[in-house]
């Protein structure tokens, strides 16, 4: 074989497999932003309308008198009246400035425990079932202890929702580690990669899905976690959504109390989105779900 | 062009000693009774420049034999040496990290060793090219298609800048056309590249084709049953007659080896 034909037959085999890649390619077209908008609205929309009618329905079978259980008319009134009120947004600052540090906090201790008893044999077998538990007490439990310790403040809040956040954290963080393919391992491994370098380079972004799903769960914690505190722990001066919804049961204020409850389902629920954003985002990226989207 | 890289190969390996020798290695995974011995007294020279392909019916231990060169796990007994210790692997998956682009894919494997970034992505282009993948350094591996994956995962390997290459049955998720194909490419990487290969399969023409000899394994325990030199010149179709009629003789001592696990 001369060396002409060598390159020759090269670039050939060169051409064959750029053809073999331009075939195998798959074209996957994204639909567009007004379609994927409306197919995630729709079914929401409908949900919303279905409550909305089911919620009428009762009202008007008279089991309870208006001033007891308001109507959606009224009470959606009340709503719209609050959002042109400055208190109403002092009232939701002050409890989305709880739920973000506490659940910032819930990160750092999540992630600092998951670290640690994902790496460390022993202490995983101590603590690993321990923080299932923790998982499963219900975050109103704690309060009685976190009064006794901190009294009527904001620590006392931020102790029970760390405690009910921390847990989901760290165990998504566990699980992640667990359930990194022993495959990216030993190729790590094989590319030199050991030890601390392992765990950064594959061992903490394999767990990242895993990560984001012990993050949701600890938000869905943090949330509930928050509006018991703020229910139990009034604190002067402070205006949040969970006093609020203390001082309508006081006041027999239905429909302020029902509008309240509205606001607190839509910001859990935005939130919850948000999360549902970032792990669809990261699927995405990462090639593990192909479904049409 | 062919014979005389032969002669050349066959020199080195008088000069330098085998690139990858096991000596008597047995492996037992558990113990006593209930342990099962995967590999008894394997021995086996890989000579510097060498393609040896592994062959064997499932169960015959290949895979256990090349994570124990690799050092991803320890044999029970017998000793193996890898010229320098610079071994690299690819695995009958190609083991991409989801999280990064293919170009950052290969760059990790210059991570390791502390080359700057720039560098890093200059060699990581380079690699890509002698894949012939040039351009899709910026795609994330599930973009690709199969065999463009386990082109990554070559040029990764060579990143590693190895003068060994392990390869655990790396072709044999692909479609015919393509392995064929990936074939021709890692026989022009091992020439140009001066590689030894240990290239694992359970197909017997692959063996044929690519390997300049083949060694035949036995299942449970597995053990050396016999070892075929390949002289057939090179490059070689798996679909030549030629190919086609030394398999047909390796793959008949196959079978008796097969046949005795049926009594």
């Amino acid at each position: 074989m001369s060396v002409d034909a060598g390159t020759r037959s090269g670039d050939v085999h060169a051409r064959q497999l750029a053809g073999l890649d331009a075939l195998e390619l798959t074209t996957r077209q994204r639909r567009g932003l007004a379609s994927r908008t409306w197919s995630g609205i729709w079914p929401i929309a409908s949900a919303v309308a279905l409550v909305l009618v089911a919620w009428q329905l009762v009202v008007l079978a008279g089991w309870w008198p208006e001033y007891v259980f308001a109507g959606p008319v009224t009470t959606l009134g009340v709503l719209a009246e609050r959002l042109g009120e400055a208190e109403f947004y002092t009232a939701v600052a002050v409890t989305m400035r709880r739920a973000v540090a506490g659940f910032a906090l819930a990160i750092a201790v999540g992630l600092v425990a998951g670290a640690l008893v994902s790496r460390i044999r022993p202490l995983r077998r101590a603590v690993g079932s321990l923080i299932t538990g923790l998982q499963t007490m219900p975050s109103i439990a704690w309060f009685p202890l976190a009064i006794l310790l901190f009294g009527l403040t904001e620590s006392a809040i931020m102790f029970v929702v760390v405690l009910g956040a921390a847990p989901s954290i760290a165990n998504g963080l566990i699980a992640g580690v667990d359930y990194t393919p022993p495959i990216l391992l030993r190729a790590g491994h094989m590319l030199g990669l050991r030890r601390l370098r392992l765990y950064r380079h594959v061992i903490l972004p394999a767990s990242l899905p895993s990560f984001l799903a012990g993050l949701k769960q600890g938000w869905a914690f943090a949330w509930r976690s928050l509006m018991a505190g703020e229910l139990l722990v009034i604190i002067a001066n402070q205006p949040s959504l969970g006093e609020q919804l203390h001082f309508a049961r006081e006041l027999a204020d239905s429909p302020g109390l029902l509008a309240t409850m509205i606001v607190i389902l839509v910001i859990g629920i935005v939130v919850d989105l948000l999360f549902g954003a970032a792990d669809n985002a990261l699927r995405r990226r990462w090639g593990l779900h192909q479904a049409a989207d | 062009m062919t014979a005389p890289l032969t002669e050349q190969a066959a020199g080195r390996a008088e000069g330098r000693g085998p690139a990858v020798r096991l000596e008597a290695v047995s492996k037992m995974y558990g113990q006593g009774r209930t342990g099962l011995l995967a590999l008894d007294e394997v021995s086996l020279d890989v000579g510097a420049g060498e393609f040896v392909c592994l062959l064997g019916a499932s169960g015959c231990g290949k895979s256990t034999l090349l994570s124990l060169v690799a050092g991803l796990d320890r044999p029970t007994a017998g000793r193996i040496e890898a010229d320098g210790g610079r071994v690299a692997m690819m695995f009958q998956e190609p083991a991409l990290f989801p999280w990064l682009t293919v170009s950052a894919n290969i760059e990790m494997a210059l991570r390791a060793k502390g080359v700057t970034r720039a560098e890093r992505r200059a060699r990581a282009a380079e690699f890509l090219e002698t894949v012939h993948l040039g351009g899709f350094g910026a795609k994330r591996p599930h973009e690709l298609s199969g065999g463009m994956r386990q082109r990554v995962a070559l040029a990764r390997a060579l990143a590693q800048d190895a003068d060994v290459l392990l390869m655990d049955e790396p072709f044999g998720a692909l479609d015919a056309m393509t392995r064929d194909l990936l074939h021709d490419e890692l026989e022009r990487i091992w020439r140009e590249r001066n590689l030894s290969v240990l290239f694992v399969t359970h197909n017997v023409r692959e063996a044929v084709r690519l390997g300049d000899r083949v060694v035949l394994l036995s299942s449970r325990p597995g053990r050396v049953v016999e070892d075929f030199p390949v002289t057939l010149e090179r490059p070689r179709r798996t679909d030549s007659a030629e190919v086609a009629e030394q398999a047909g003789r390796i793959t008949d001592r196959l079978r008796e080896e097969v046949m005795r696990h049926g009594r």
